[in-house]
């Protein structure tokens, strides 16, 4: 480019250059970060669960927090089919109680629930543990005071909250363990849930666990029960249902302790505990055909059956719309039914097939 | 805060972006200097006392140095007359002790901190091998980049006293030359002569001076994150377990330091070098092509020049023309007759030089014993160069491009093997380990995939390769046309910008930093 002295199409000629040059590195650094952060689309799929509700429309009037135990365990169209209750499951994998009190502030940006219900097992946890468990649960969350927040409870020791601004600076190391399924799935992600409930569909008939280790200290930690505290002041606040419940699985170990601090605090603050443990015949729950896992999680024919349970308790005892009389909640909610339907008879054909899961769970790993 | 830290990438585009916007030219050097001392506060607030005592001491002693010799100067003009030669050279003879000892003061402190905070629990460990009862270490910080500012402010002092600079009267200015951020960490050493302007009056802000600033930046980065830090994952295993990786294990040892050293401290010079060409600086050179080098001399003449420069005109010079030395030199030419006495004092000089660089280079044994090995090589080398012209001139090998390619590479194995010392840091274990590549006969291990038991997987080992031979292109790119790929590419400004880009997407994506790598400091953070 020939230079004209005092003739601007030179410095047109560089401002573009710089113009192009800083596009193209912010185009790049965008792209690759998303082909290089996990989509959590195959095998492990908990770290895609939070950000799937970001894409529910219908409204909820009951909001499941919790781990595992919930979003493995309860069946939320089973809840709308027997009940007409709209419910989501904001859960993930090993969710602390303060990531599940952060869930709950980020879900009242969006809606208020009548009820929520939150699953105590977390509470055992008083430190954050682990780096790829806080990651499943909190890069799914969208931006917002709450998340920061989210992650400044959560970090664990060499974390950063930088690393969580520009995920690109954790997962830059990736390239070397991409898969076809990272490629496939750089601006879109396929639903792995239904209104947060994970569906498993095989059975592995409970099996004998550990006994249960006596512990120094069977305090509850004080951080998790001051974040109880914190979630029970936010639903009173915002005139919401608060229910404390236990899951009916019987490991990992809820020891009885534990139990009676719960149940204390329920009552000193008035509000439900409900331990599913002891009425796990009452449920129905036949674990020799109800679990996929040896006994830690319900497949979908226990949560279906645990749905039913808590569902009829969550009717009886509170004021709740019963969707399926709202067309066009309803017509959102057949969408997931069909969804649900699908997924069911999708599993149930590999199951006959291969005798297992092979495009679920461990087997579908991929690195 | 570290190079490669991210705090730091955010104070260095702030400081940019408010000094070219905000801070008029002539008073840019005062924020210069609020950024260095910033920069050596959040490195840890007591450096500061070092640095300022330093400079302080530089600072009051050149000036009290230069005033009296203009005095001295002055009371001689206007006494013109009333002095006879040999008066005058009795005057100049009494007076000049005055300066030397302002010299000396200034040299005794400055170099006595450093003495002190670097070299005190090695002169006591040394003391405790022969001790049944060892004496406790002492608990003294050693200032980041004390070597760098220290030499830096003892060249200035001998400057001063040799006339060849004039006296910093504003001693905010003098600090920021013995504090310039961009080069405590790891140098350059710069001396007044060549800092002091263009740090005081720094070019205007300008596309191609900030542009190739920037571009080299990020060739510093990609450098020290994608190639250094990654291979030093490797580097570590096989140094720390040296029973498991003898023999042929060496030899790559060799390898991947050569490779690792060299794109860790030009990774970082050209980190340093870049920043203060953003900020207008032009900062000295330290770096040319090293490993192009065809013999051990011009090696050092090429790597690490800044100090290479420094031992030279401060010590080597020095010494050499020293009236002891000079005497010495009569002395043994009478006695061991031309031949050899000649070469008495360049020795006992070039040994100085190379015990004092071992010794700077570390306080440990390894580093005295690597360079006194620099010095043997060298003086060897030397000393077999008329047999090399012998040879030369019978063959008739000398400028023929194989031979050349031959000589680069017998440097290259010959400085690497000694940077073995710097690798294992016990003397004892570099002889026994160097000594295992000729009698463990192990070659075949290396292909048995035992290499990617290191820490380092294929992909590690193609990035690595593949940002070798880029690196390898760039440089000889430089030998062939002599100048810098960069100020090729700035002349097709598209071409720079898409460099540049990927540059920095390749170290973003392919750097070993962030969780799972421990990424290494800056190899000369320590000195």
């Amino acid at each position: 480019m020939k230079k004209v002295k005092g003739f601007s199409l030179y410095k047109v000629y560089v401002v573009s250059c710089i113009v192009l040059g800083i596009a193209a590195a912010f185009f790049g650094l965008w792209f690759l970060q998303k082909l290089l952060v996990p989509k959590y689309q195959r095998g492990v799929v908990e770290g895609a669960m939070i950000a799937e509700y970001y894409d529910s429309e219908e409204p909820h009037e009951v909001i499941f927090l919790g781990d595992c135990e919930v979003y493995e365990n309860i069946s939320t169209v089973a809840l709308y089919r027997d009940y007409g209750i709209s419910s989501y499951i904001r859960g993930s994998a090993q969710q602390l109680t303060w990531q599940s009190y952060y869930l709950l502030e980020d879900t009242l940006r969006y809606e208020t629930p009548r009820v929520v219900v939150f699953n105590v097992l977390a509470l055992k946890y008083g430190e954050p543990q682990s780096e790829s468990y806080n990651r499943m649960t909190l890069d799914g969350m969208a931006w917002s005071s709450s998340k920061w927040n989210a992650i400044e409870a959560s970090m664990t020791e060499g974390e950063n909250m930088i690393d969580y601004v520009f995920p690109i600076l954790r997962y830059h190391s990736r390239w070397n363990e991409l898969t076809r399924t990272d490629f496939e799935h750089v601006f879109q992600r396929d639903r792995v849930t239904i209104n947060g409930y994970y569906m498993r569909t095989d059975i592995l008939p409970e099996a004998e666990f550990p006994s249960s280790m006596p512990l120094a200290d069977y305090t509850l930690p004080e951080t998790s029960m001051e974040y109880l505290e914190m979630m029970f002041d936010l639903c009173r606040e915002n005139d919401i249902e608060f229910v404390l419940i236990k899951a009916p699985t019987l490991y990992p170990y809820w020891y009885e302790e534990w139990d009676d601090q719960v149940r204390e605090f329920a009552d000193s603050h008035h509000i439900p505990y409900i331990n599913y443990i002891q009425l796990r015949d009452q449920i129905g729950l036949d674990m020799t055909t109800d679990t996929y896992d040896a006994g830690l999680h319900l497949n979908l024919a226990g949560a279906e059956k645990f749905a039913d349970y808590i569902g009829r308790y969550l009717v009886i005892n509170y004021d709740l719309t019963d969707y399926r009389e709202v067309p066009e909640v309803a017509r959102l909610w057949e969408d997931d039914i069909q969804f649900y339907d699908q997924l069911r008879d999708a599993q149930n054909a590999e199951l006959a097939e291969y005798g297992e899961l092979r495009s679920w769970g461990a087997n579908a790993i991929e690195n | 805060m570290l190079f490669t830290s991210l705090q730091f990438i955010v104070f260095i585009a702030v400081l940019t972006a408010v000094y070219h916007l905000f801070v008029p030219q002539n008073e840019k050097w005062g924020l210069l200097l609020i950024a260095s001392l910033a920069f050596y506060f959040f490195a840890d607030p007591r450096y500061l006392i070092f640095i300022g005592v330093t400079a302080f001491t530089a600072y009051v002693f050149a000036i009290l140095t230069e005033d009296y010799n203009s005095k001295r100067k002055a009371y001689l003009k206007a006494n013109k007359e009333s002095f006879d030669s040999e008066s005058k050279k009795k005057y100049k003879a009494t007076t000049a002790r005055v300066s030397k000892l302002f010299l000396a003061l200034a040299l005794i402190i400055n170099l006595g901190i450093l003495a002190a905070t670097k070299y005190t629990n090695f002169v006591i460990d040394t003391i405790n091998t022969w001790r049944t009862e060892p004496l406790s270490f002492v608990n003294i910080i050693i200032p980041m980049g004390i070597s760098f500012y220290t030499f830096q402010t003892v060249s200035y002092s001998i400057d001063i006293s040799r006339g060849t600079v004039k006296a910093q009267r504003n001693f905010w200015k003098f600090l920021l030359f013995t504090s310039f951020f961009p080069q405590l960490v790891q140098g350059p050493i710069s001396r007044y002569g060549d800092l002091s302007e263009t740090l005081y009056n720094p070019k205007p802000l300008e596309l191609r001076n900030f542009s190739l600033g920037l571009i080299r930046i990020l060739w510093g980065y990609f450098k020290k994150l994608v190639i250094a830090d990654r291979l030093v994952i490797g580097l570590k295993t096989l140094v720390e377990t040296p029973d498991e990786y003898k023999g042929a294990y060496v030899f790559v040892v060799m390898m991947l330091y050569a490779a690792q050293l060299y794109c860790d401290f030009t990774g970082g010079i050209d980190i340093t070098i870049g920043i203060a060409q953003t900020l207008g600086v032009t900062v000295k050179e330290n770096f040319d092509l090293p490993y192009f080098s065809k013999n051990i001399k011009e090696y050092w003449n090429r790597w690490h020049m800044t100090m290479g420069t420094w031992f030279t005109d401060y010590i080597f010079y020095p010494l050499s023309v020293s009236p002891t030395m000079l005497k010495l030199s009569k002395w043994s030419r009478q006695h061991l007759g031309n031949a050899i006495g000649k070469r008495v004092t360049v020795y006992i000089s070039c040994f100085c030089v190379w015990l004092a660089t071992g010794i700077w280079h570390g306080a440990a044994w390894h580093f005295v014993v690597w360079g006194l090995m620099n010095f043997v090589v060298i003086m060897a080398s030397q000393e077999l160069e008329p047999l090399y012209a012998k040879f030369h001139n019978k063959f008739g090998f000398k400028g023929k491009k194989w031979y050349s390619a031959f000589e680069i590479l017998r440097t290259f194995l010959l400085m690497s093997s000694l940077k073995l010392f710097d690798c294992y840091r016990d003397v004892g274990l570099t002889f026994k380990m160097f000594g295992s590549m000729f009698y463990t006969f192990n070659i075949g291990k290396l292909f048995n995939g035992s290499l990617l038991e290191l820490g380092l997987n294929k992909g590690d080992y193609w990035v690595a390769s593949i940002a070798l031979v880029i690196v390898f292109l760039v440089s000889l790119y430089k030998k062939l046309k002599g100048r810098e790929a960069r100020e090729m590419l700035f002349e097709k400004l598209p071409l720079f910008v898409l460099c540049a880009v990927c540059l920095l997407l390749a170290t973003v994506v392919f750097g070993a930093y962030g969780t799972g790598f421990d990424a290494s400091q800056f190899i000369y953070n320590q000195f």
